[in-house]
């Protein structure tokens, strides 16, 4: 080792080193490989994967007939009287989640920030475990638990989404909020303004543009949410879709799978420009 | 002296009939949105809903805790890591060639200028092939696959597989694309083939960046591969299904206790490993 570290200094050439070896004990990073192969072995071995089922001649061609059944969608207008609402509900959904989640996140992410060195900030601990809570249960659970207090429906979906987004969007604004710069509420607070009109003008306006794009960019999640949540019985594309796909209806669940890209598009698309005209 | 101090006048909010604008016309645009969602908040509080709900949270103290039911959580919990480490694994196999076929650095004609037309065409394709399969949400993969072949885990595996395929190929396709392609220009140039310019040039240049992003994904599809029990994959979400069914708070307390505590120990984890091999 100390030969290698302090090469003579009369060599005229570089020292040539052997390539270090593979593994070391001394190297963390060798070890996390070792340990994640062992994850990925010991998931294979223990899970009873039926392969030979699934890649059975019948299953094969059952998956080939549906596929080529989905490529022909339904599209009269009978059903598409039917595709329309089920598709604005979606996007109901997502805009009412998203909006009510950025009500709430806002009401969280005040305590949950520590805006200045002086600020105590109490409630700082306890709200950011609400907020990582509300976070760490996906959607689709939440629509499940809620299906109980708020019925089949939209609402329940909705619910589902406005909880799960709280706590993203209430853990970003407080980051956000922490992260902004300190001067004009310094200058406030120097001369005795309170705590609520330091946020609404000093604070609220530095880091409105980022809670926007924070919004906007929960919204694009939540759209996607939103149209499968329904798998579950809270409304929208997707109650369609697992209706449609458990009757083995091929044409109509093509018909909702494509309602459900291309509204993805599209919410995708005004995001985008909503992105756009805030930058300018 | 006085023309400095604020008088009455100026306290005025000169934006103040701008805000009242703004938020008549967001009211005027939530309106249908409300209506739509069916969104009656009133209606939890209604008494054929509350007493139910209640009921059911009353039901989540105390959690069930007796060793068998711990054991079935344990057995089911695990199955979920599984599943999803599974699914990850799969999807890397999927997402690595077709990332390779996807990376303009990596093409001999292109080096000249315009890229041919032939190998051109091939990576508009495998991109499109990862736009569709990262497009279908793993929920939708495991609905056909389990009324193809029915209720278990390899419908779970399979899911994960297919759209997490999809997004590690195009993610890494664009991480592979992004950084400095002169070392690995330079080796083709030289002679070297495609692959041993990937592998000595392109690949450890950008390893530490794709190794932290399967991390963050193996950490997103745990939590994925719970919510696909929903829908008869297997695991914790299946078990959760069907004690939210039978209206079992204590059940559904245990599991969705030792469902936050395991993303939360993914989370660590990830962290830990991302600053390990980062």
């Amino acid at each position: 080792m100390k030969l290698e570290s302090a090469p003579l200094k009369t060599a005229a050439n570089e020292v040539y080193r052997l390539p270090p070896p593979i593994f070391q004990a001394r190297c963390r990073a060798c070890w996390s490989v070792v340990l994640m192969l062992l994850l990925v072995v010991a998931s294979f071995w223990s899970l009873e994967l039926q392969w030979a089922r699934f890649f059975s001649h019948e299953s094969v061609a059952r998956m080939g007939r549906f596929l080529a059944e989905l490529l022909v969608p339904r599209i009269d207008a009978a059903f598409l009287g039917k595709l329309l609402p089920a598709t604005l509900e979606t996007l109901a959904m997502s805009v009412v989640g998203t909006l009510v989640a950025a009500v709430f996140g806002l009401l969280l992410a005040l305590p949950a920030a520590k805006t200045h060195p002086q600020d105590r900030a109490v409630w700082r601990g306890p709200s950011r475990l609400l907020l990582n809570a509300l976070r760490s249960v996906p959607e689709l659970m939440w629509a499940a638990l809620l299906l109980i207090a708020a019925g089949l429906g939209p609402f329940a979906g909705t619910l589902a989404l406005a909880i799960h987004t709280t706590g993203v969007l209430g853990r970003l604004f407080a980051e956000a909020i922490e992260n902004a710069p300190d001067g004009p509420g310094f200058a406030l607070r120097v001369r005795g303004v309170g705590e609520g009109r330091i946020f609404l003008y000093a604070s609220l306006p530095q880091v409105l543009p980022q809670l926007l794009s924070y919004i906007l960019y929960r919204w694009e999640n939540n759209i996607r949410a939103a149209a499968i949540l329904g798998v579950v019985g809270a409304g929208g594309l997707g109650q369609m879709l697992a209706f449609h796909l458990g009757l083995f209806q091929m044409a109509e669940t093509s018909s909702v799978l494509l309602a459900m890209i291309l509204l993805v598009l599209l919410v995708d698309a005004a995001s985008y420009a909503a992105r756009r005209v805030m930058s300018r | 002296m006085s023309a400095v101090l604020p008088t009455p006048a100026s306290r005025r909010d000169p934006a103040w009939w701008g805000r009242v604008f703004w938020i008549l016309a967001g009211a005027v645009l939530l309106w249908p949105m409300l209506v739509l969602s069916e969104f009656k908040p009133w209606q939890l509080l209604a008494p054929d809903s509350l007493t139910p709900a209640l009921k059911f949270v009353a039901g989540f103290f105390p959690p069930r805790l007796d060793a068998d039911f711990l054991l079935m959580v344990a057995r089911e919990t695990w199955r979920t890591v599984a599943i999803a480490t599974a699914g990850l694994a799969l999807a890397l196999v999927l997402a690595a060639p077709l990332a390779l076929l996807s990376v303009r650095v990596l093409s001999l004609s292109g080096m000249a200028g315009r890229m041919a037309a032939g190998p051109a065409a091939l990576r508009v394709g495998v991109r499109g092939l990862l736009v569709v399969l990262r497009s279908v949400p793993e929920l939708i993969w495991a609905l056909v696959f389990v009324r193809v072949v029915g209720l278990g885990v390899t419908a779970g595996v399979l899911a994960i597989a297919l759209t997490y395929g999809g997004m590690l190929g195009k993610v890494y396709g664009e991480i592979l694309e992004s950084g400095d392609a002169h070392a690995t220009i330079s080796l083709m140039r030289n002679g070297a083939g495609r692959l041993q310019a990937f592998f000595y040039g392109l690949l450890p240049q950008n390893a530490a960046e794709l190794t932290s992003y399967t991390v963050y994904r193996w950490e997103c599809a745990i939590r994925s591969s719970a919510v696909l029990g929903f829908v008869g994959a297997g695991g914790l979400g299946q078990q959760m299904d069907a004690s939210m069914k039978m209206f079992n708070g204590s059940e559904v307390s245990t599991m969705l206790l030792v469902f936050v505590a395991l993303v939360a120990a993914t989370d660590r984890m990830s962290a830990a490993l991302r600053k390990a091999l980062g």
